[in-house]
């Protein structure tokens, strides 16, 4: 399954990651074409019920990025994320799902370098495991 | 009596942050603006920062929303490329002559996609990355900057200089190339003017005990700021730049360029550089745990907020090494790197040691330029080159209506500089207060159209950005797919969707074809948004029914190489987007009146400032203070820094508060309750018993602190040991003893410092230094002893001290574990300092003793609670970010300076109070307030009472409705909540939404995929 292409729904924050993400565009760093960027205000408004639709509904993986601890722009929301993706990634390894379907990052917005290298990493990880199967609910195959 | 009218504009000389917060300032409260900058575009210093201390925030980041506001500001022109030639007029009517030097590009036509930089073979030397690597002949200063417009250097340019090449023109797809442009001058007229040309950091070229010339691993600390940065040329990669190499050890040598008069001229204190050098040591430990870092000082100065805490992590946490030492020179022997040799205080020899780089903290200067200017303006200046300005005017010239902030009135941080700008648009847009609103334009806004309840129409508009985007993605493609979708009526593509003629055509397409939701894919929507939405309010539309998609830096410019992938990207996110918007429904901005009377609390020199400064501009104020007197600790002030006497100013003070009619003063007053937010306050004050109650729309903290009574060296056991402002009242008085006494001795940092009180009470040096001096003033034979720790004497108070140990008076250094000890034997007393040059014990017999004491917060617990603003450790307010808001907090409508901030000298208590009263005013003078439309709203059926969302929201937003049919339910107050969502992602019962992020809203572009 060389030619496996996945599809990988990315919630940026809207003041640093996103910021970022543009940032690796100004600059040109590549990355391959797996993103399907939602933009969020804050990494503290996603919940684990977005996670879980995401694998759900066919993504291969799932990347979470917000502003590095202590850069929130509503001052703490990024810790409240930090916490709730904790317990939900380990809920999710538990009940079989491959660590690195699940991805967080905190980076800010002049770290364009970095949004291009973590977007490789998650890239190559999430192809490594191969298309999601364990959540989502498919016909028989025939 | 002034023959000409007055002028409802102020120019603004210099775009960096000092110069953007007063154009911000003055632009919003009703003054229209014009912005001289020299180079191509603004955001001066600061832009150039990677990381910004104490808090190591990312300098652009925090800087860039400034930058945007600036430059979509429609009541702020921005001359880039300008000087200022001529003055002529008088303050309220100046004539300024304005030179603008040719760009050679077409700013509206240029869409910054930098094709043209691309083909441009001519490379200059990078100023912006302090010439550490090449730019192109055209070039943009920077990826973030504004203008994002080109610009071609003349004088590198081969088709300028040559007749050649022309590749530029080519290449534009927009066609903004002007090889004919020239030069031009401008005529304008303004009510007032401020300076903000900011500073030149000293250049240590030519000096060979440096050895910066030579050797390329010899670096200014700009240049250090650069390599560390992640725009920088290495993308943040520290290399050593002679043979790229990762470094081991790196070494800082503090003070090139200050406080120095043998190398150069520059006798002042640059005030910034020990907390630069601590925060780029931080950093570049951050890159490499395993680096060796030394900063070699003279003295610590960390004399700021949250600096001291920053030096004692640096050195605990970190464990980054403190030197203090001058080093003498540097050397290079051959295969070894970079050799130093330095005396080593605690063993008493030289050493000999190497580094991998040596990283010069170059000091703050005026340029030749900047002098010229200010010659031309006959502006006085000190000694040091910086403007004159008197403690109680801080930022006022010696020429009437000439305003200054930043560097150029002293050195200093950012914090300091935002705060002179807020203080300088202050006072000039005061000047002009009967033309406020004269010529400011305003937006007209159509009603909207209800779309409430109609079907979808969607218009799906798809950018080529020139060839940026369709270069790599099949466009055509994209804008079909998008026509099958839902609800999707019209789609179109466009050369440039953020052109005026492609707004013309969306505002068309809304009419003529009822289009109610709008999708456009292009660039991002962090810069572009506005623009597209202020063409759906033109167009009755909510501005709120609108998605963008990114498919040029999230598209295009990152997968170059997969033209298909990536045009099956664009379409899976416009597909998410028509399926967003769709469900997105129009928000309503809810929109409040805002009380034009403000309270001011606390009746000291910032107080009284502050409430003075409102009613100069019409605004009714009440001045509340617990004691008695007005005046504060400023009474017990004996004189300023540059020899001005206190209690003179202070009484015209006093009493031009007293006369003014629009100040109702309350001593003998306490605040009891605060009820209400931003806008509509409701204050409940006891006046000696008598309770009543007042309205008003802001509110300002100026409650001081207290001088600190020690409780060690004696204190209170002798009439001779007296604190630094008891020694003041004895200057006062003019006490007899004081010119009697033969030795005096002055301790510094008692109750500063320490394991209680960890900061350092910044004015303490200047003050004892100032005292010592007063004494020798009295009895020029009296031998004058100052035990310290570092001497803190920053910016150009380092005179004093200069002049201090010129005339005589000792100053011995302590250790924090080798106190000096106070003696009283029979009626003599002694104080025992170990001497740091002897290596001994001093015995100094005094007649007296002062002990510069510390700053100690007022509890500010209360206070704190009303206004829900919050205190730090050391018990001061937290201002609502340390360096670019440092007079506001994050609760709107209150704003804080003084003492209460942070310890600082009285013109800067000043220089707070009026910034202070400049947000204000920006505030009161909008009258009516927009909330946004993206905030949390409770479904009360839902809710379980839980108390969640209140817990974790930051704003206090969220409270239980105390009555009626859903008390003990949460609700959220709109005016109050800023749209993160925490608390939606965390209601436990799925009670809250977050309008414009809705659950199912997100759902729907998951399911879209």
């Amino acid at each position: 399954m060389s030619s496996f292409e996945p599809k990988i729904i990315t919630f940026l924050c809207n003041w640093c990651s996103y910021g970022a993400a543009d940032l690796a565009g100004v600059s040109r760093f590549q990355y391959p074409p797996n993103m399907r960027v939602i933009r969020v205000p804050c990494s503290g408004r996603i919940s684990p019920k977005m996670i879980l639709a995401s694998l759900r509904k066919g993504a291969d993986g799932v990347w979470i990025s917000g502003c590095h601890p202590g850069d929130c722009h509503y001052i703490e929301g990024n810790y409240y994320a930090r916490r709730k993706f904790t317990l939900i990634k380990q809920l999710l390894e538990f009940n079989g799902i491959e660590p690195g379907r699940l991805n967080f990052s905190w980076i800010s917005s002049a770290e364009g370098v970095k949004f291009a290298d973590v977007a490789k990493e998650v890239i190559e990880e999430v192809t490594k495991l191969g298309p999601a199967k364990y959540l989502i609910k498919s016909c028989a195959e025939v | 009596m002034s023959s000409k009218e007055t002028i409802g504009s102020v120019m603004i000389v210099g775009g960096g942050i000092g110069g953007i917060q007063s154009a911000l300032d003055l632009a919003n409260s009703g003054y229209y603006v014009y912005m001289v900058e020299k180079s191509p575009s603004i955001g001066g210093k600061m832009a150039q920062l990677d990381k910004t201390f104490p808090t190591n925030d990312c300098s652009m980041c925090i800087m860039s929303p400034k930058l945007v506001e600036l430059g979509r500001h429609i009541n702020i022109e921005l001359l880039t490329l300008s000087e200022i030639t001529e003055v002529n007029g008088e303050p309220g009517n100046f004539e300024v002559t304005v030179f603008e030097k040719a760009r050679y590009v077409d700013m509206e036509k240029c869409i910054a996609c930098g094709a043209c930089t691309e083909k441009c073979p001519k490379k200059v030397e990078d100023v912006y990355n302090e010439k550490l690597v090449k730019r192109k002949a055209i070039y943009a200063l920077y990826p973030q900057a504004v203008p994002l417009k080109y610009s071609i250097d003349p004088a590198n340019c081969i088709k300028l200089t040559k007749d050649k090449c022309g590749n530029c023109e080519k290449e534009c797809p927009a066609d903004a190339i002007l090889f004919d442009d020239t030069d031009k001058t401008h005529d304008l007229n303004v009510g007032s003017i401020i300076l903000a040309p900011g500073f030149k950091a000293h250049d240590p070229s030519g000096n060979p005990y440096y050895a910066y010339d030579n050797n390329p691993d010899v670096v200014t600390s700009l240049e250090f700021e650069r390599l560390l940065s992640a725009s920088g040329p290495n993308q943040g990669h520290l290399i050593r730049p002679s043979d790229h190499k990762e470094p081991d050890k790196v070494a800082w040598f503090q003070c090139v360029g200050s406080r120095d008069i043998n190398n150069c001229n520059n006798s002042h204190c640059s005030a910034v550089c020990c907390m630069y050098a601590i925060k780029q040591a931080i950093i570049a430990k951050e890159h490499d745990p395993s680096l060796e870092c030394t900063i070699f000082y003279m003295d610590m100065r960390t004399h700021g907020k949250g600096f001291e805490n920053c030096y004692n992590e640096a050195k605990d946490k970190y464990g980054i090494k403190f030197v203090r030492c001058r080093v003498h020179s540097v050397f290079s022997e051959g295969e070894k790197g970079t050799v130093i040799d330095y005396f080593d205080e605690a063993k008493g020899v030289v050493v000999r040691d190497n580094y991998d780089i040596i990283v010069l903290s170059v000091g703050i200067e005026i340029d030749a330029e900047t002098r010229d200017l200010t010659k031309k303006l006959e502006i006085e200046l000190t000694d040091g080159n910086f403007v004159k300005t008197d403690t109680f005017n801080p930022v006022s010239t010696s020429r009437k209506g000439i305003y200054v902030c930043g560097a150029l009135q002293g050195p200093k941080d950012i914090p300091q500089t935002v705060i002179e700008a807020g203080a300088a648009a202050l006072v000039s847009g005061s000047a002009l207060s009967s033309t406020r609103n004269t010529l400011t334009k305003k937006m007209l806004i159509p009603e909207e159209i209800d779309i409430r309840g109609d079907r979808p129409r969607i218009g799906v508009f798809v950018c080529h950005c020139g060839i940026n985007i369709s270069s790599v993605i099949d466009v055509a493609a994209v804008r079909d797919f998008a026509k099958d979708l839902p609800f999707v009526e019209y789609v179109e593509d466009n050369l440039y969707s953020c052109s005026q003629d492609t707004q013309e055509l969306i505002s068309t397409q809304i009419r003529e074809k009822g289009l109610n939701r709008i999708v456009v894919a292009a660039c991002t929507p962090r810069t572009h948004d506005p623009l597209f939405q202020e063409t759906l309010v033109e167009a009755s539309l909510n501005k709120y029914l609108f998605e963008m998609v990114n498919i040029r830096n999230h598209g295009s410019w990152v997968h170059k190489d997969f033209p298909a992938e990536a045009t099956q990207k664009s379409k899976d996110l416009v597909r998410m987007a028509v399926a967003k918007v769709a469900q997105l429904e129009p928000l309503k901005e809810e929109v409040l009146e805002i009380h034009q009377d403000a309270l001011v609390i606390g009746g000291g020199i910032s107080g009284i400032t502050s409430a003075k400064a409102l009613s100069e501009q019409g605004y009714k104020v009440t001045l509340l203070e617990k004691s008695e007197n007005l005046g504060g600790n400023a009474n017990l002030i004996h004189k300023t820094a540059n020899g001005q006497d206190v209690a003179l100013h202070l009484d015209q003070m006093k009493d031009s508060v007293y006369e003014d009619n629009n100040i109702e003063i309350l001593t003998g007053a306490e605040l009891k309750n605060v009820d209400g937010f931003v806008g509509n306050f409701t204050s409940t004050i006891d006046t000696n018993g008598n309770k009543k109650s007042i309205q008003h729309g802001v509110t300002i903290i100026a409650t001081g602190a207290l001088e600190y009574k020690p409780n060690e060296y004696l204190y209170g056991e002798d009439d001779r040991i007296l604190t630094g402002l008891e020694l003041d009242q004895k200057f006062k008085e003019n006490a007899p003893f004081l010119a009697e006494s033969k030795v005096a001795v002055f301790i510094q940092c008692v109750g500063s410092r320490n394991n209680e009180r960890p900061f350092c009470s910044r004015i303490c040096c200047s003050h004892s230094v100032l005292s010592a001096l007063s004494l020798k003033e009295k009895n020029p034979g009296m031998k004058i002893f100052v035990l310290y720790r570092d001497i803190r004497t920053y910016g150009e108070k380092e005179n004093l001290y200069k002049e201090a140990r010129e005339k005589g008076i000792v100053f011995i250094r302590y250790g924090i574990n080798d106190k000096p000890v106070v003696k009283k034997e029979k009626d003599i007393l002694s104080v025992v300092v170990t001497d740091h040059v002897l290596q001994r014990k001093l015995n100094i017999q005094t007649d007296l003793i002062t002990l510069a004491s510390a700053i100690a917060p007022n509890n500010n617990d209360k206070l704190g609670k009303f206004f829900k603003i919050p205190v730090n450790d050391e018990g001061f307010f937290a201002e609502a970010h340390v360096k670019l808001a440092p007079s506001d907090f994050a609760t709107d409508g209150v704003f804080l300076c003084g003492l209460a901030h942070y310890p600082k000298p009285i013109d800067e208590s000043i220089a707070q109070a009026q910034a202070a009263a400049s947000s204000a005013t920006r505030l009161l003078s909008r009258k009516t307030i927009n909330t946004i439309g993206t905030t949390a709203k409770v479904n009360s059926s839902y809710c379980s009472s839980c108390g969640s969302c209140i817990e974790i929201c930051p704003y206090n937003a969220p409270d239980f409705i105390t009555e009626g049919n859903f008390e003990g339910l949460s609700e959220i107050n709109p005016l109050l909540c800023k749209g993160c969502g925490a608390c939606a992602a965390s209601c436990r019962s799925g009670a809250i939404y977050l309008r414009g992020f809705e659950e199912f809203q997100i759902m729907e572009m998951i399911e879209n995929v």
